[in-house]
Formats: structure tokens, C-alpha cells, sequence
């Protein structure tokens, strides 16, 4: 499992496509103009590792970024509101290698409901928040939602959850087995009348050509998956347009500047290359799948005469309205061994809450909860152990012994609402280490967003109490200040006042500029957006595909 | 001798060209395979100190043995938790060096200060020794601050030293550290070693019937 054979384009020969980012959303956009037949080059900032280099070491992993953008070399600033001076400080993770943060997730792959892309015309303004209708409704991405769960490899049972959204087909897989923590919460939730279900995950239950079914290794989230069998771009979308021979994957190739010509076009993509030299690769097309952090900073860095505030940002929203999804946690001790660190993180989830009665509630918002083990052993052994455990000594290591096998965590996710001031920009002081100003975050949560994590909360703590837990504690939900999930940056809107992009992923002000990634997002769903961003980047491939055989990109 | 297979041996067989499909229904043929490879490269002789002296490891091998002592199960001087250190502070820590080096002795002089007569922490009784880090402990300032990345805040000597030992005990025995040495760490938290599982994987999905839908219609979204 090596790289394949790949064209070698040069950065003077006009490509169709220049796709910049090869995570969830590049990957995909790459895998389908070349099965198209376009010629297409994937800028990757990141490295290109493959299988042999996955490891389960905690240290490279976790606190040294093997697999993540590097907080000495990308710094981040912080500052809650944009009258206060930002600090530097860790805000963003993402994926920084081939494939992306889709090779690290958890793959959670719930499709989003119904009522997430007409929340506005639902429940009508949420004071404080900018909420929208998406130009899309759920039908019109249905059969993308499908395609991602029978090409990337999605398992799960439909029909489970009686709250899930219409479907054309079921899932191409049974789900992954059933965890010990995933009973107790299944056992527990039908007493409380709730209606848990089989978690859809983007993990393979099933072989498929070239790659094995999990193998409940346990290093899952924020690891990457050394049998393939996490349906990372790099194990599935990437190598199917390497196959296609006019793929080109292109990685330590850093992009920080797109060019137009004098007609307004993009004329593709400048980055630093391994050795930080510039280089300019041309494209008919630019299509930016860089995240959505990355995507509105590097709109901003390619600020010109035409658009000083920013490339495409004739609205002033690029980076406006960031989304996080609102999390909190309870965590339960049990009787008996769980051994829930065998295996992928989630088995049994629910969406009993996820469209909540503002009347009733008292704030606008929904969500899911999950039951999950997610920590491996060295960040259970400093952040799993209840509230007053010793921190060494006998007392530490005999909680420590009896509780990693019997630990499990209840996660509540839900709603953001998207806010203005939430916003990604440049720092107008700190540089990274290619001399590029830094990405400056202000993030504030709504109110509300606190609130339904509250509430989600007291849900799994009475969830815990049904199922027995012997000990219960719950870590109560704060305001934000670091986020994996990056959304709504830059805005999919028929509006060009209010949004950066078209339905067709166009954006406004360039015609052969696309985005595609987690800033197209208008809602934040309830807390698991990739599904959502790899159905639109399947859908975003159908539309530019269309727009490039017209004719109508050039 | 522990004669697990590491996930090396593990992927030098996926990358000869078989298929993963195949790999994941003939694992256990496999495995055994590997099991000989590994046993055979194991029988080197024990690791040297790259950082600490001799004097200094039996210090750090004896603060550890206090942070994770060892009781029916294994504990941090099993695991070789001073190995793990000291390859640490030459390589992927080398920032912590300057901590250790000047903590040592200023530990030291607690060990003095806190017993007179009691030369070195090593040489002091198990109840000397916690009361020693209980001191330290008391005063440490406690943050989140990581620990193998520079530029953070400031952290106390006892801190570092406490998460250090954490992850020597723990970190993935097969991982090219030097810590959980034979697995002992997570032999003693009940982690197998294994690189596979299938289920059932604890007490509760063992007599798991098979899924049963939701008995109840589904109801409107509940508050």
C-alpha cells in the first residue's frame, strides 16, 4: 500500500483542476474529476504516509503531531471577542498528511436530518445568532449521502433510529459489533423510553478489495488506521484516482496564495514546496478543500486590488460564522470489565434529542449522545480517573487498575449556532514558520449552545444512573476555546451579500474558484459533520463536472 | 520474555503485497509466524544509559517506583520506567533535560533537608520517599502544560516526573521507547497485548442477544 504510479505534472502545463487538500472533502472532489477525466493535481501541505508509518504511539501521536498541524510551526492566536487582543494559543487540530483529518477521526457518520438545512424556516431568528436556510435541501443531497456510504464504505443498520432522515438505500455493511459499553447504554436508554441505535461509522465491518475490516485494535480516534479499514480519503478516494492515472497527489506542498489573471479568473494555485521554494502550479479550476480553517485563511492571504478584504470576499463573510458543534461529557464506572479500549470508539448512539422545543427547553438547539471509549492508555491514566483519585502513589495506580477496563464515557454533541463575530482571520501580528500570518480565532458560544450541552449532559447522567454505573461524574460544558470540527467559514448561500459560495459550490466573485469542505456548511448539524462534508463534495463534483464540460469555467 | 507480535512484524507482512482482506481472516497463522521473528530479535543484551548517570537512574528508577509502585501487579521499575526516561531526554524531550538536571539535586536536598542523616531518595524508606513527593506535590504548579513539546509554561520537576512515568508505564510497549517494558504496564491496568480483537469484548456484550429494534414507535422528538 504505496503510493501508485501517478502523472507528473508540471507546474507549467495547465491542469484541469488544481484541488487543494486531500482530506474528506479533497480526496473525494480529486477521486471524481479524474474518473471524469480531467487532469487534476492535489496540493497536500502534508506528508504522504501511508499504512507502515501508523503507529500506536501515544507520544508521536498525541503531544508530538505526527499526524496533526504543528502548534510551533502554524500557531494559532485566541481572543473570545474581536475588541480583545488575541494570545497565542492552541485553537485549531486538524489532519496534516495525505488524506487528511479523515485518516484520524472517529468516523461518526451520521447523515444530517431534514431539519438541518431548513432550521431558519422552522424555528424562525435566534436572537444573538445568524441562522440560514441552506440553498440545498436534505433531498437533494439523499443520493450523495448514499454514495458516500457504498464508495467510502460506511456500516450501520438503516432503519434503527426512528428518527433517521429518508434513505434510497441501506447501508452497504452491517454494523461493527456491539461494545460492552454500547449495551449498558442500549440496556439503559430503552429503560429511560429512549430509542438507541447501532452507531453508522465509517469503519469497515465488512472486507473490501485492499482493505481489512476492523480489527478492534483500539487505537482509533486521532490515530490512523494502519489495515485500511477506516474509511479515511487516503484508504479509499485518494487511491481510487490514483488509479485513474491523471491524478496527481502532491504532497509538503503548502499553498498560500491564489492568483487571478487579469480577466478575474484563477489561474491556480502558489504554494512552498518541501524546500520552501515557490512554486505556481496553473489550473483551468481551483477548488479549495483546505478545511475550514485553512480555506478562508488562505482566501484572506490571497487578498489582491480587486479584493483587498480577501479573495471571493466581496461579502466580508469569508471566515465569519465559524462552528464548532457544543460538546460535554459524563463518565461511568462499572461492575464488571467493559474492556471497552478493544475497538473502534462508538457502538450505540441516540437522537431522541435531536430537535429540541425551544418552548419547552428554553433554548434553540438538539443533539445526540453516544456511548464511547476514546482514550488510549496514557490519556485515560492523566484524564480519565473520577474527580479526587490520587494523582500517584498506591491510591492512583489501584483506581487506575480497576477502572480502565470498567470506564465509560457518555458524549453528549449537538448544535453551534452560527455567529458572526465567530470567526477565523489573519493575526495581524504572529507568522507562522513560511513567514504567512497566523490564524487568529474568536470564538464566543452562544449561550444556548452552553445550555443544550447542559442539558444533553444531565441526560447522560441519568442515562448512567439507569445502566448501574457504579460512579458517575460529568465534566460540565464551558465556552470553547479549541475546536476539530471547523464549519461554516465560508458560507454556501444563493445571496452573494451574504454568503461566499453558490449552491454549486462556486464561489460568488470567481467563477473557476470552488470550495468544498467543512466552511461550506450553513448549520452545524448536531455534531458529526464529516458524512456531511464528503456528501457535498460528491455532490460538488457532479456540478463543477458540469460546469467544465459546458464550457462554462473557462 | 514477552513474545508478542508488535505491529511491525504485523506490517511487514501487509506490505509484502498481501491482500489486507486476506491478512484479517488468516491473522491468527500469522500472528504466530511473527511470534518467532520477535523472540529471536529480543535476546540483546540490557539497554545502557544515554543521559543519566548511573547514581541518577537509581534516583529517577526510585521516584518512579513511588509515582506507580509496585504491588500485586507490576509497577514503574518493571515497566523500566527509567529507560524510558532517560532515551526520552536525549531524544524526543531533550527540552526536559535542564529540568532533570537541576531537580535532581534540588530533590536531593528535600531528601536531606526532610531527613537528616538519609543521603540520597533511593537510600530513604518507602514512607521517607512519599513524604519527599508529597512535598514536592504540595508546591508543584499543576497545568495542563505537555510535557514532550517546548515552549509551554513553566511545570514543576514532580510533574514532569509524574507524567513521564505515567507514560513510560503505559506508552505502547511495541512503540520504539523503552517504556512498558514486556507490557508490564498495561498487563497491570488489564490491557491484553494483543494487536487484534474480536468480540465479545467484556461482560456486558457477552450474552448479548443480537440487536432488537426499539420496541416503541417513534415518538415525536422528546424535552
Amino acid at each position: 500500500m504505496t503510493p501508485r504510479d501517478q502523472p507528473k505534472y508540471k507546474t507549467t502545463d495547465e491542469v484541469d483542476f488544481v484541488v487543494v487538500g486531500s482530506g474528506a472533502a479533497g480526496g473525494i472532489v480529486a477521486k471524481e474529476l479524474s474518473e471524469n477525466g480531467f487532469r487534476v493535481v492535489v496540493l497536500e501541505q502534508g506528508p504522504y504516509l501511508t499504512e507502515k508509518d501508523f503507529i500506536h504511539d501515544e507520544i508521536e501521536v498525541l503531544n508530538r503531531d505526527l499526524l496533526t498541524n504543528h502548534p510551533e510551526l502554524q500557531p494559532n492566536t485566541f481572543r473570545k471577542t474581536p475588541d480583545e487582543k488575541a494570545k497565542r494559543q492552541r485553537a485549531i487540530a486538524y489532519g496534516r498528511l495525505v488524506g487528511g483529518t479523515s485518516t484520524h477521526f472517529t468516523a461518526n457518520f451520521w447523515r444530517f436530518h431534514e431539519i438541518d438545512f431548513r432550521e431558519h424556516s422552522k424555528v424562525g431568528d435566534v436572537p444573538g445568532a445568524a441562522l440560514a436556510d441552506w440553498p440545498i435541501t436534505y433531498a437533494d443531497l439523499e443520493p450523495y449521502y448514499t454514495k458516500v456510504e457504498w464508495e467510502i464504505g460506511v456500516s450501520g443498520l438503516a432503519g434503527a433510529s426512528p428518527f433517521d432522515p429518508p434513505r434510497s438505500k441501506p447501508y452497504p455493511m452491517p454494523p461493527l459489533p456491539v461494545k460492552s459499553g454500547g449495551v449498558v447504554f442500549e440496556r439503559a436508554a430503552r429503560k429511560l423510553g429512549w430509542n438507541p441505535f447501532p452507531a453508522p461509522m465509517a469503519i469497515l465491518s465488512q472486507p473490501r478489495p485492499g482493505r481489512s475490516a476492523c480489527i478492534n485494535c483500539g487505537f482509533c480516534l486521532a490515530f490512523a488506521c494502519e489495515v485500511g479499514a477506516k474509511s479515511s480519503s487516503l484508504a479509499t478516494a485518494i487511491r481510487m484516482a490514483e488509479k485513474t492515472g491523471r491524478c496527481e497527489i502532491r504532497p509538503n506542498s503548502y499553498v498560500h496564495r491564489i492568483e487571478l489573471d487579469a480577466n478575474g479568473r484563477a489561474t491556480g494555485a502558489v504554494y512552498f514546496d518541501a524546500q520552501r521554494n515557490v512554486q505556481r502550479q496553473k489550473a483551468k479550476a481551483v477548488v479549495l478543500c483546505a478545511n475550514g480553517a485553512e480555506t478562508p485563511r488562505l482566501l484572506l492571504l490571497s487578498a489582491n486590488k480587486q479584493f483587498p478584504d480577501g479573495l471571493a470576499n466581496s461579502s466580508g463573510k469569508v471566515g465569519k460564522y465559524l462552528m464548532f458543534n457544543s460538546g460535554a461529557m459524563s463518565m461511568g464506572v462499572f461492575e464488571h470489565p467493559l474492556n471497552d479500549y478493544k475497538g473502534f470508539a462508538v457502538s450505540r448512539i441516540l437522537h431522541d434529542f435531536y430537535e429540541l422545543d425551544p418552548e419547552k427547553v428554553g433554548f434553540h438547539g438538539g443533539g445526540g449522545l453516544d456511548a464511547r471509549f476514546d482514550m488510549t492508555p496514557i490519556s485515560f491514566a492523566l484524564g480519565g480517573l473520577p474527580p479526587g483519585t490520587p494523582r500517584w502513589g498506591k491510591g492512583f495506580k489501584d483506581t487506575l487498575s480497576r477502572n480502565f477496563t470498567r470506564t465509560v464515557e457518555i458524549f453528549c454533541h449537538g448544535t453551534s449556532l452560527p455567529v458572526e463575530n465567530n470567526s477565523f482571520s489573519l493575526d495581524p501580528d504572529l507568522k507562522d514558520a513560511w513567514g504567512l500570518p497566523a490564524l487568529r480565532m474568536t470564538y464566543k458560544d452562544h449561550p444556548d449552545d452552553v445550555k443544550l450541552s447542559n442539558w444533553l449532559n444531565v441526560r447522560a447522567g441519568e442515562l448512567l444512573q439507569a445502566a448501574g454505573a457504579q460512579k458517575q461524574w460529568s465534566f460540565p460544558a464551558g465556552e470553547q476555546e479549541f475546536s476539530v470540527h471547523l464549519l461554516g467559514t465560508c458560507r454556501m448561500g444563493n445571496d452573494p451579500k451574504t454568503s461566499v459560495i453558490n449552491s454549486d459550490h462556486q464561489t460568488h466573485d470567481v467563477k473557476n474558484l470552488f470550495l468544498c469542505d467543512g466552511s461550506s456548511l450553513v448549520t452545524s448539524g448536531r455534531g458529526q459533520p464529516t458524512m456531511t462534508i464528503e456528501a457535498l463534495a460528491f455532490r460538488a463534483s457532479d456540478r463543477i463536472r458540469d460546469l467544465a464540460k459546458r464550457g462554462e469555467l473557462s | 520474555m514477552d513474545c508478542k507480535p508488535s505491529r511491525r512484524d504485523f506490517l511487514s507482512q501487509t506490505l509484502t503485497g498481501i491482500s489486507a482482506a486476506w491478512i484479517s481472516t488468516n491473522w491468527p497463522a500469522m500472528l504466530s509466524a511473527a511470534t518467532h521473528a520477535r523472540a529471536a530479535a529480543q535476546s540483546g543484551a540490557p539497554a545502557k544509559f544515554e543521559f543519566f548517570s548511573p547514581e541518577q537512574a537509581a534516583e529517577v528508577d526510585a521516584i518512579s517506583a513511588r509515582i506507580i509502585p509496585t504491588t500485586d501487579t507490576p509497577g514503574a521499575h518493571e515497566a523500566g520506567v527509567v529507560f524510558f526516561i532517560d532515551r526520552a531526554l536525549v531524544t524526543f524531550a531533550k527540552e526536559n533535560q535542564k529540568a532533570y538536571a537541576d531537580g535532581l539535586p534540588a530533590l536531593q536536598a528535600r531528601v536531606v533537608e526532610l531527613f537528616p542523616g538519609v543521603s540520597k531518595f533511593s537510600a530513604a524508606t518507602p514512607e521517607q520517599q512519599d513524604q519527599v513527593l508529597e512535598s514536592l506535590d504540595s508546591q508543584a504548579a499543576r497545568g495542563g502544560r505537555n510535557p514532550f513539546r517546548s515552549g509551554g509554561g513553566a511545570q514543576s520537576f514532580f510533574e514532569t516526573l509524574r507524567i513521564h512515568s505515567i507514560s513510560g508505564f503505559l506508552i505502547d510497549p511495541d512503540a520504539d521507547k523503552r517504556g512498558n517494558r514486556d507490557g508490564a504496564g498495561w498487563k497491570a491496568i488489564g490491557r491484553d497485548r494483543e494487536h487484534m480483537f474480536t468480540a465479545p469484548f467484556g461482560y456486558y456484550d457477552k450474552d448479548y442477544p443480537g440487536w432488537q429494534p426499539n420496541s416503541a414507535a417513534a415518538e415525536k422528538p422528546k424535552s
